[in-house]
């Protein structure tokens, strides 16, 4: 009897932990969640997973400007926007950042953002303002879409490693590259879209059909590609990838110094200079945003040079503004392409699509 | 007491309980008789409020129980394979009612002692009921109904998985130890033996009808009908014409009471009614076969041309079977049942 | 008698013939309330934002999404790779269910538990472990240069890897508490051994394993992150295409219609499987799962044990050792060490948070699903005739259908069906546990159901009568009858939560990620660093699981002995 009663105890004890728990951590979360913002001093910025910052530059602008920034990362950089779409008539926030060249026409075209010229704009390189007329969005920072090579691989196979695009389809490179669906896939979809830039709307399907002979593997996700079919990546090694070339970023062999101990000299991987889209990331004052005024100094905070100088290490990727300093660590393993491709955001958003469209029966069919 | 009113309970459109009016006094030891499917237990169910009545009403102590659920009726029913709670020791299985009604842990300790002696299992608190015989089980079963006080105490075939000797010996104790605690009770069996030998009153059920009510002894002196007799054991059961102090049967003109309803009628003849003469004489029976039933031989005779007779006698008068009698029969009993004959 | 009836003339008003159905109607309340705002508004909301555009129905979409040849072979595939998962999950489980119900052996508890590991890791993490098995340089490359990992075969041998606990809890669960005095009677009558197991034990075992089954089909026919990872681009299922148009392509309306579709299907298979359970299921004769299991005997019996540990071995184990030896992969816990650290701020805190944080959920979660699921398996225990019995059942259907919708269309949905107050939910972490706990729901009432289906009803009346009210029935017969089986759906569902990744990757704020968030968002970077604590992270979350399992089992185990004791 008394055992009994002692379980049906434990039984009940569980349950009640549980139950209590959740109750107080509701309790605990309408402090930090609450406040809604409306003419309050907290404004919410909202970003994909990627975005990333050093603590301290995030209070510095709090103790600046007064507001208390709240972050909510939204999934990853496609995710984000969408779900911004989405909400956009009750937005989860004031400020959106992480919308990017590929999907920016999806935004604009939504009616995601309002109209702000940040101050500082002026600032910015001219090669990435866009939407000059109506100012809906601010770009933040740039980064490009190259593949990488595996230095190991190539030296051991005494082999160059590839570096234009017209490189790729050669047979002393068959079936080495691995890239990502770009239907799917953000690097995939740059790739896709470099390609384009390169050899034009006429050109284009025929690099990828002879790119397709030349046994390029397609994955579903940048993970897969570079933490597991990737040979030079750190994943890759232990995962034993075969493929010594993967669509990646020109940022990623910086990283795997920084994120490795102990730290090599220099980065096991390199960067196929001619084969690199240019991806530019944007920010902009949420439609119907409820804290518009903060809204506004975040947006303004973002292109200021403190957040422009912290970014390249915390998110891999390059300053917009003119004469923000990009840490020695991240140049020295890794410098940023020289000669990237680009595409016009309203030529991606006329062709997006159709391109990922024909692509998907070419490539993947 | 318990008073029911025109209980009816339908099955897919069928009566199980068929406008059903009972009485029970207080203190009234009430057996419900009938065979598997005349409806019994769905009475017992009714009361007990775990089964609802499509008509009629059912009241405690003047109160309507309609609508009262099972739990607030106040009445105790001993289940018929006692239903003890496996994962409860005797103890436990015997203070859950009490437990269920608030009573302390002391008081529930105290009752649960005096029902544990009370029904001969002194001590047996701790033991497992998977440990325990049919008996003990039938005892803890009545102790744990017994114990929060019910108003009213039913039993669903109390002694049925019984070996006889424990039945019968425990049928007396029942009724001992009801008349001392001086409990309502309302008991089903199909039993015979058992419901005469534990009843105040005896109450024949069939086809979800109350068929025939009364003391055992008046039910016994004073069957109903072809069913009751029937169902009682009588086998000596057929269809007459009276006229007179004869009536003519199957096994040809035999005495009746001169008080007897002239016409055509069904009778009884009992077994100790029909005796056996020297072959030759009376009707000209066959033996076709002898059971003993320790006081007596019961003897299944075999008329020509007529249905078969039962007869009671003593055991060294018992004829063989094959053995060539005559049976001669006793007007005293014979009695005329209502209804008609071959039901 | 009429007199009688003039006296207490029955009230005019219609009496209520099934008082206690209109009480489990009354006990439904809080799941079907559960279900209606936080999967079915939802879901509604998402799907009718896909196929009504500027206020019109376009109902036509759904024929014309429905005609494309990429869409039908999605479903093709999606079909016929759920039913050669369900088939081969079956084979290879059956013989662990029975090995694990009958036999006693030596480290029996640890090894059912490390079996549930492989269901609660994340899908990113399992693949990553998988291709070490069946990909290049795993080991059956290394044995016999056989590669699966680009076949149909990797993405079937994973389902099976996922969901071997399923079979081996549901109908192993099941097994143990069988009497086999049942069995030894069949052939007592004359019986093979094998004829009294297909005669016996097998229809007592049907709605077990037709429950399993179904589990282990929906599991594999909305399969996500396994197909996505294994199959590559050119193996797609219905719930992989429902993402990319959602949350890749955002084509709302072609999501929309593939929703529909997989509901459609979805609920065919639970209505199927509705019917077959209530025709086959049938009051058994439980007795103590201790007293069932003894030590393998003879050589027949030695092997299948040595064969099913293999199978476990060969298919549970070696994918999570490769797991565990790869967050291993730098001197002196490098990447544990690092776990503790902040210094990459791809969180707001350091990685190591994410254990409580994925605790707390779970322990919330479980709550939320032993609440909602046991209300609701309490209503749904008795069956009854008629119109609110259909209804009930309907119900028992229904609740299984967050298993079969995508947690994208979940995860959207909550966005914009839930942003006003008091609902606005969509920044509060509740909304992770709510989440977790909706699929958590239908194992809690799965695993109980069938338990409590089984009790004897007249035990329940036994207790009313003697004064228990139907709330104190519940707590004082049935809950001690299933406190295993609440036990076996705890464990369930707090598991299931430890690991669920699809819903909680769109709701869990940055500063609370759990576990499987935070695993997939290390291995979203570059960088050994970040691989190796996605490693670690993972072998936590694998050791979180396992240690979690492992207590439910001693208490389960303490239990029995309690029970046992009495004997």
């Amino acid at each position: 009897m008394s055992t009994i009663s002692g379980t049906k105890k434990i039984t009940a004890v569980v349950v009640a932990t549980g139950l209590g728990l959740a109750v107080l951590s509701a309790c605990g979360s309408s402090d930090s969640g609450g406040e809604d913002g409306s003419g309050s001093k907290t404004v919410t910025l909202v970003s994909h997973d990627s975005f990333a910052y050093t603590k301290d530059v995030l209070k510095a602008f709090e103790k600046e400007s007064g507001y208390k920034v709240r972050v909510l990362k939204d999934g990853d950089a496609g995710q984000a926007v969408n779900k911004a779409i989405l909400t956009k008539d009750n937005p989860q926030g004031d400020v959106f950042f992480g919308v990017d060249n590929t999907l920016l026409s999806r935004a604009l075209d939504n009616g995601l953002f309002q109209s702000y010229e940040a101050e500082g704009a002026d600032g910015i390189q001219a090669q990435y303002r866009v939407d000059q007329d109506k100012h809906r969005v601010t770009p933040i920072d740039s980064g490009d879409i190259c593949v990488n090579y595996d230095k190991a691989w190539f030296s051991a196979h005494k082999l160059t490693p590839p570096t234009s695009f017209d490189d790729l389809i050669k047979p002393e490179y068959k079936d080495l590259l691995v890239t990502e669906n770009a239907s799917t896939s953000s690097p995939g979809l740059g790739f896709l879209l470099g390609t384009a830039a390169k050899y034009g709307d006429d050109g284009w399907e025929g690099y990828w059909k002879k790119l397709k002979a030349n046994g390029v593997k397609v994955v579903d996700g940048w993970e897969q590609a570079y933490n597991e079919e990737f040979s030079g990546s750190a994943g890759g090694k232990k995962a034993k990838g075969e493929r010594p070339l993967v669509v990646s970023y020109a940022s990623s062999p910086p990283a795997e110094v920084i994120y490795a101990d102990p730290k090599p000299r220099t980065a096991p991987t390199g960067v196929a200079d001619g084969t690199c889209f240019r991806q530019v990331e944007y920010a902009g004052l949420l439609s119907n945003a409820k804290n518009t005024e903060g809204g506004k100094a975040l947006i303004d905070f973002l292109i200021g040079r403190q957040f422009q100088e912290d970014m390249p290490l915390n998110m891999f990727v390059y300053p917009v503004v003119e004469g923000a300093k990009v840490p020695d660590a991240f140049t020295q393993y890794g410098p940023a392409a020289a000669d990237p491709e680009t595409l016009a955001p309203a030529r991606i958003a006329d062709n997006r699509d159709e391109w990922v469209k024909s692509w998907t029966s070419l490539v993947l069919k | 007491m318990l008073k029911l009113k025109g209980a009816t309970v339908r099955f897919g459109g069928r009566a199980v309980l068929d406008e059903v009016g009972l009485d029970v006094a207080e203190h009234e030891i009430v057996c419900v008789l009938g065979p598997s499917g005349s409806g019994k237990s769905t009475l017992l169910r009714a009361v007990a409020g775990l089964q609802h009545l499509d008509d009629g009403r059912i009241f405690l102590d003047g109160r309507d129980l309609d609508g009262v659920p099972a739990h607030k009726r106040g009445v105790g029913l001993m289940f018929q394979d006692h239903q003890l709670f496996p994962q409860r020791d005797v103890a436990g299985n015997v203070a859950f009612g009490l437990r269920m009604h608030g009573e302390s842990k002391q008081r529930q300790a105290l009752r649960v002692e005096e029902l544990l002696t009370l029904v001969g299992l002194p001590g047996a608190q701790g033991r497992a009921v998977a440990s325990l015989s049919g008996g003990e089980q039938q005892r803890v079963a009545l102790a744990r109904a017994l114990a929060p006080r019910p108003r009213l105490l039913m039993l669903d075939e109390p002694l049925g998985q019984l070996d006889r000797s424990l039945r019968e010996r425990l049928v007396v104790e029942l009724r001992e130890l009801f008349a001392e605690l001086g409990t309502t009770v309302l008991a089903v069996t199909h039993d015979q033996g058992e419901a005469f030998a534990l009843a105040d009153r005896v109450v024949v059920m069939r086809d979800g009808r109350i068929a025939q009510t009364g003391t055992p002894l008046e039910v016994w002196q004073r069957l109903a009908d072809a069913f009751v007799a029937r169902f009682l054991g009588f086998e000596n059961v057929t269809g007459a014409t009276v006229s007179g102090e004869a009536a003519d049967t199957p096994w040809g003109k035999l005495p009746v009471p001169s008080d007897t309803t002239q016409g055509e009628v069904t009778l009884l003849v009992r077994p100790a009614g029909v005796r056996l003469v020297p072959a030759g004489e009376g009707l000209r029976c066959t033996v076709a076969a002898r059971t003993f039933r320790g006081t007596h031989v019961a003897v299944r005779l075999q008329p020509e041309g007529a249905p078969r007779l039962e007869a009671a006698c003593a055991l060294r008068d018992a004829p063989e079977t094959g053995d060539e009698v005559g049976v001669a029969f006793d007007a005293a009993e014979i009695v005329v049942l209502a209804g008609v004959a071959g039901l | 008698m009429d007199l009688a009836r003039t006296e207490v003339a029955p009230p005019a008003r219609p009496r209520s013939p099934h008082r206690g159905s209109v009480a489990r109607l009354g006990l439904m309340a809080v799941p079907v309330a559960f279900f209606g705002v936080f999967f079915a508004y939802p879901v509604v909301a998402i799907t009718v934002r896909g196929l009504k555009v500027d206020g019109v129905w376009r109902f036509g979409r759904i024929g014309d999404v429905l005609a494309q040849p990429d869409i039908r072979h999605v479903l093709w595939f999606t079909t016929w790779q759920a039913l050669a998962s369900t088939a081969l999950t079956l084979l290879i489980a059956l013989p662990g269910a029975y090995v694990f119900a009958r036999f006693e052996f030596r480290g029996k508890q640890i090894l059912r538990a490390v079996v549930t590991v492989p269901f609660v890791l994340p899908t990113v993490v399992v693949g990553t472990a998988f291709l070490a098995l069946l990909g290049r340089g795993g080991l059956l490359d290394e044995l016999w240069g056989v590669r699966l990992d680009t076949t149909v075969w990797a993405i079937l041998l994973a389902h099976v890897f996922f969901n071997y606990a399923v079979v081996v809890r549901t109908v192993g669960g099941l097994w143990a508490q069988l009497d086999p005095r049942q069995e030894e009677a069949a052939r007592m009558l004359g019986a093979s051994r094998f004829t009294a197991w297909r005669t016996v034990t097998l229809p007592a075992l049907g709605p077990a394993v037709a429950a399993a089954a179904l589990m282990v089909f929906l599991f594999t026919f909305t399969s996500f992150g396994v197909v996505q990872i294994l199959g590559g681009p050119t193996f797609s299922t219905l719930e992989v295409e429902i993402y990319r148009q959602t949350s890749e392509i955002f084509d709302l309306s072609t999501a929309a219609v593939l929703t529909l579709v997989q509901f459609a299907a979805v609920g065919a298979i639970l209505a199927v499987h509705a019917r077959t359970v209530r025709r086959r299921e049938t009051a058994l004769r439980l007795v103590d799962a201790g007293a069932t299991a003894r030590r393998p005997r003879g050589a027949g019996q030695w092997a299948l044990l040595a064969g099913v540990l293999g199978s476990i071995a060969v298919l549970l184990v070696l994918p999570l050792a490769v797991l565990v030896e790869r967050s291993l992969d730098a001197p002196g816990f490098g990447y544990y060490k690092a776990l503790t650290r902040n210094e990459g701020s791809l969180f707001l805190v350091p990685p190591i948070e994410a254990v409580g944080n994925s605790l707390r959920y779970a322990f919330a979660a479980t709550a939320i699903a032993l609440l909602i699921g046991g209300l609701a398996a309490a209503a749904l225990t008795r069956r009854d005739a008629g119109r609110l019995g259909r209804l009930v059942r309907g119900f028992d259907a229904l609740l299984m259908l967050p298993l079969g919708v995508s947690a994208v269309t979940v995860g959207f949905g909550f966005l914009i069906a839930l942003d006003e107050p008091p609902l606005d939910l969509r920044s509060t972490w509740i909304l992770v546990p709510l989440a977790q706990a909706l699929v958590g729901v239908p194992f809690v009432v799965r695993t109980m159901l069938p338990v409590l289906r089984a009790v004897d009803g007249r035990l329940r009346e036994a207790a009313a009568v003697l004064g228990a009210s139907p709330w104190r029935v519940w707590r004082e017969v049935d809950l001690p009858m299933v406190r295993r089986a609440l036990l076996i759906a705890a464990g369930f569902a707090f598991a299931v939560s430890l690991g669920e990744f699809g819903a909680t990757v769109f709701i869990a704020r940055p500063d609370n990620p759990t576990l499987p968030v935070a695993v997939a968002r290390l291995l979203g970077r570059a960088g050994e660093l970040n691989y190796g604590q996605a490693m670690a992270l993972s072998t936590i979350l694998m050791l979180v699981c396992a240690v979690s399992l492992l207590v439910l089992e001693r208490l389960r185990t303490g239990l029995r002995s309690d029970r046992t004791g009495e004997f």
